[in-house]
């Protein structure tokens, strides 16, 4: 008895020890907290704070893996090191691989989970604790929303990870948060006229679309674009977010009539949807004389890697691939695959590009204030970051440039070539009114520097 | 049971010393890195919940796997008062314990009418029912997925939106964001208002709590817990108790929810997840069941691992083990990188296996153990054996 109370007296302490010692490096590394200039968590010392939100824990863990090595990678290029990666490319010569206005760009990481309040208490965290000046990442719409929402009200840059949703940049919009990445009117702009090619003007459509913010806009999209071709939509069936049976909503499409299926959803939710419609049989499918087809609107490698033999022959469309040819990609690339082995997915581009967007930006106006970020921000123009020539609008903080179509491949050489390049639509065709109706009901608000 | 002038005793320096401690948490959790408003406002809001939660199943054992539903109804009602009515606190609050505590109401009364696993069954349905109901046919209410979120576009009665950005809630005029950066013993203490707003109410619910532990209606709930049958033989139907008990700590889950909105004025679905609801069930035995400071603890400690564990990534670690030649300090990194980063979930199961398997009765046995550990010839049967009887 005496015995076991000294193993538990041992187990305490060491407990007790671990926990201190765990708690240790936050207490050394404790930013120092001086504000001399006129704004939230300004950087005093030689180094400069940056917040990393992305999801490390949930269904969208892989792409948050895959952005938090692009991130390492931004910060190392940014700081001199490596091979300097798209910063050779880059338009804007103004980052010379010394830091950030003479400072060291040192990073915090936080845990999003994917879910809203996770996500700002770890954005909080890195704000208030941290003293992080901008916060960036994420891998879903409704916690790139939420996320804003917060950098908006506590006066830091909010720069968008992978979100796609139409509202991030429309009735969301607020004038601390930046978006990369397109959205799902860009899709359905893209998809539209390869669909008219390879699916004919006379087409029934039926919409599978996971129940949130994001799934509604990509939806509302596409059948607005196909309706335009002439094609006929069957029905718009919502599925809750995260299911992983999908039979009972597949079972109808086969006896509705319907010759297209559209499937509004994402990550896991996709994988599954995509390989039981599979199952079901639907690529094989004959209807009103023609091949029943299925279309995936926002591709990823990494849902086309769960997904696997499902995805050969199925359109869709993405942000950018690592196979395209130009200086950006190749750059990015190479130093990305050098360090970690394997090509990036779509998720790590944007967000290294938005690491490498904000940094150019705090260097041109030669201070970290966010409404100095916002002005620098605001019209930029600049080319050589994988995407071709791009614009940052002014009017909704969302970037203008080429979208991809793509489509499963036959036959893939490795299981990173899972995707092939269908066309490359230019920016012009994919471009919008900041107050299409889609957009609407927003309002950037003013940028808030936070003290 | 403490003869009651020595509880009475007992009970005020604990009450003195939780107060104290709850106003001095900027300063004694500053060493350990959690000492930033938004963590403090958590630990205090979390404990709030947990406290409730604890009346309910550390007093009558009735176990709900729901009450995550609770938090998320007062959080809803509370954004819904910043948007239509002003953005003070105060109505918020009171709309949101007003809210949970109807929403309790309802449940509790149906709930009851089962016990054990099948009560358990019935809290965790009705949960995950309001779950799926504010993601799906109640969107217009709760605006789904994105979360409610105060809007430039509120229709608000009192005070419309300052400037162009968006409006934050105060209480009577203070901003609930103002901070005040004070140096103190070599830390940069930030006292914040929102903190002291849940402060308050944090020490509020620990003497409203105490009192119920304390009270006739206290006993009866833990007898509800030690012999339901006994107690109806006697002739005294204890569903009315069960369900106040019940009533309550929805309550309680409504103040938390509402501090939450108040701190951050947005309001998602997924607080009433069920995972939200088993972390309430895991701060109370963690902390300790049936015991007055252990849900508050148990609150600290999953707070602390969820946001402070998760922080660390691969290269602090390696700085941290920076002494060590370079192959253990590899070896050391990566071990240690399993538990915290994206791990740090992996951490807390282990903490909470530790706890149920050696302290059965949570942290506060432990601290228990360790108090009378010190004291020769003391262990804590005994001295519980030399306490008067009641």
């Amino acid at each position: 008895m005496a015995k076991l109370i000294m193993n538990r007296r041992g187990l305490l302490k060491g407990g007790v020890a671990a926990g201190a010692g765990l708690a240790a490096p936050s207490f050394f590394v404790r930013p120092s907290w001086a504000q001399t200039e006129n704004y939230l968590n300004a950087p005093t010392g030689g180094t400069v704070t940056l917040g990393f939100n992305v999801p490390q824990t949930g269904p969208y863990a892989d792409e948050g893996a895959d952005e938090l090595r692009a991130y390492q990678l931004a910060v190392e290029h940014l700081n001199g090191e490596g091979d300097g990666g798209m910063l050779n490319t880059f338009s804007s010569k103004e980052l010379q691989g010394n830091g950030v206005n003479g400072k060291k760009v040192v990073f915090v990481t936080g845990d999003t989970q994917t879910k809203s309040d996770a996500a700002r208490a770890s954005a909080k965290r890195m704000i208030e604790k941290d003293g992080a000046i901008m916060i960036t990442g994420g891998s879903s719409s409704g916690v790139a929303v939420a996320v804003q929402g917060l950098c908006q009200e506590m006066g830091v840059i909010f720069m968008a990870g992978l979100t796609h949703s139409n509202d991030t940049t429309g009735k969301d919009k607020k004038a601390n948060g930046f978006r990369h990445f397109f959205d799902a009117y860009m899709s359905a702009a893209a998809l539209a006229p390869v669909l008219k090619e390879e699916y004919g003007t006379d087409r029934r459509a039926y919409h599978l679309t996971a129940d949130y913010t994001w799934g509604w806009t990509q939806e509302e999209s596409i059948a607005a674009a196909t309706e335009a071709l002439g094609w006929e939509t069957v029905a718009k069936v919502r599925t809750p977010l995260g299911a992983a049976d999908y039979s009972q909503y597949l079972t109808p499409v086969i006896n509705s009539g319907a010759d297209v299926l559209v499937l509004n959803h994402y990550g896991r939710d996709m994988v599954n949807s995509l390989s039981q419609a599979v199952q079901f049989g639907m690529k094989s499918k004959q209807v009103n004389g023609k091949n029943f087809e299925i279309i995936v609107p926002l591709y990823s490698e990494l849902m086309a890697q769960g997904a696997g033999e499902a995805v050969k022959g199925i359109l869709g469309s993405a942000n950018w691939d690592w196979k395209l040819d130009n200086a950006g990609t190749a750059a990015f690339t190479k130093s990305f695959g050098q360090k970690y082995g394997f090509p990036p997915s779509q998720a790590a581009q944007t967000c290294y590009v938005q690491a490498l967007l904000y940094a150019d930006a705090a260097q041109r106006a030669g201070t970290f204030n966010p409404c100095g970020i916002v002005e620098a921000l605001e019209g930029f123009e600049f080319d050589g970051l994988g995407n071709g020539p791009t614009l940052y609008r002014a009017a909704d903080h969302q970037c203008f440039k080429s979208v991809l179509v793509v489509r499963g491949k036959e036959n893939p050489e490795n299981q990173y070539d899972l995707l092939e390049i269908v066309k490359v639509v230019p920016a012009e065709q994919v471009t919008y009114s900041p107050d299409n109706p889609m957009f609407a009901g927003g309002n950037l608000g003013t940028c808030n520097p936070g003290a | 049971m403490r003869g009651s002038s020595a509880s009475g005793r007992y009970d005020g320096l604990l009450f003195a010393g939780f107060a104290i401690a709850t106003l001095l948490a900027p300063l004694l959790l500053a060493p350990f890195g959690a000492g930033y408003p938004d963590l403090l406002q958590r630990f205090a809001i979390y404990g709030i919940f947990a406290i409730g939660f604890n009346i309910l199943f550390g007093l009558t054992g009735y176990l709900s796997f729901g009450h995550a539903a609770f938090l998320g109804v007062g959080s809803y009602a509370a954004v819904w008062m910043f948007k239509l009515l002003s953005m003070n606190v105060i109505p918020a609050i009171l709309l949101a314990v007003l809210a949970a505590g109807l929403f309790s109401l309802l449940v509790g009364f149906v709930s009851l009418r089962r016990s054990g696993i099948y009560f358990s069954i019935l809290t965790l349905a009705f949960a995950q029912m309001s779950y799926n109901l504010a993601y799906s046919v109640l969107t217009p209410i709760t605006n789904g997925e994105t979360g409610l979120k105060v809007e430039l576009s509120d229709p608000r009665i009192f005070g419309g939106p300052a400037g162009g950005g968006l409006p934050v809630p105060e209480i009577f005029g203070v901003d609930m964001h103002t901070t005040t950066d004070v140096a103190l013993f070599g830390f940069n203490l930030q006292l914040n208002v929102g903190f002291y707003v849940c402060a308050a109410f944090l020490i509020a619910a620990f003497y409203l709590s105490m009192r119920i532990f304390r009270s006739p209606f206290g006993m009866t709930l833990k007898a509800i817990k030690s012999n339901q049958n006994r107690l109806n033989y006697t002739g005294i139907n204890t569903r009315p108790y069960a369900l106040t008990a019940f009533v309550i700590s929805g309550m309680y889950a409504g103040l938390a929810g509402g501090l939450l909105a108040c701190t951050d004025p947005l309001a998602g679905a997924e607080r009433m997840q069920w995972t939200a609801s088993g972390e309430v069930v895991l701060m109370t035995i963690l902390g300790g069941a049936g015991t007055l400071f252990g849900p508050v603890l148990g609150a600290i400690v999953i707070k602390y691992a969820e946001n402070i564990f998760s922080s660390f990534n691969k290269a602090e670690i390696s700085s941290f083990y920076s002494f060590l030649p370079d192959g253990l300090r590899d070896a050391m990194t990566s071990m240690t990188a399993a538990f915290v980063g994206d791990g740090w979930q992996l951490t807390l199961g282990v903490l909470f296996m530790l706890a149920v398997i050696f302290l059965p009765g949570g942290l506060m046995e432990g601290l228990r153990r360790l108090a009378f550990w010190r004291r020769p010839g003391g262990e804590p049967e005994e001295t519980a054996a030399r306490r008067p009887a009641e």
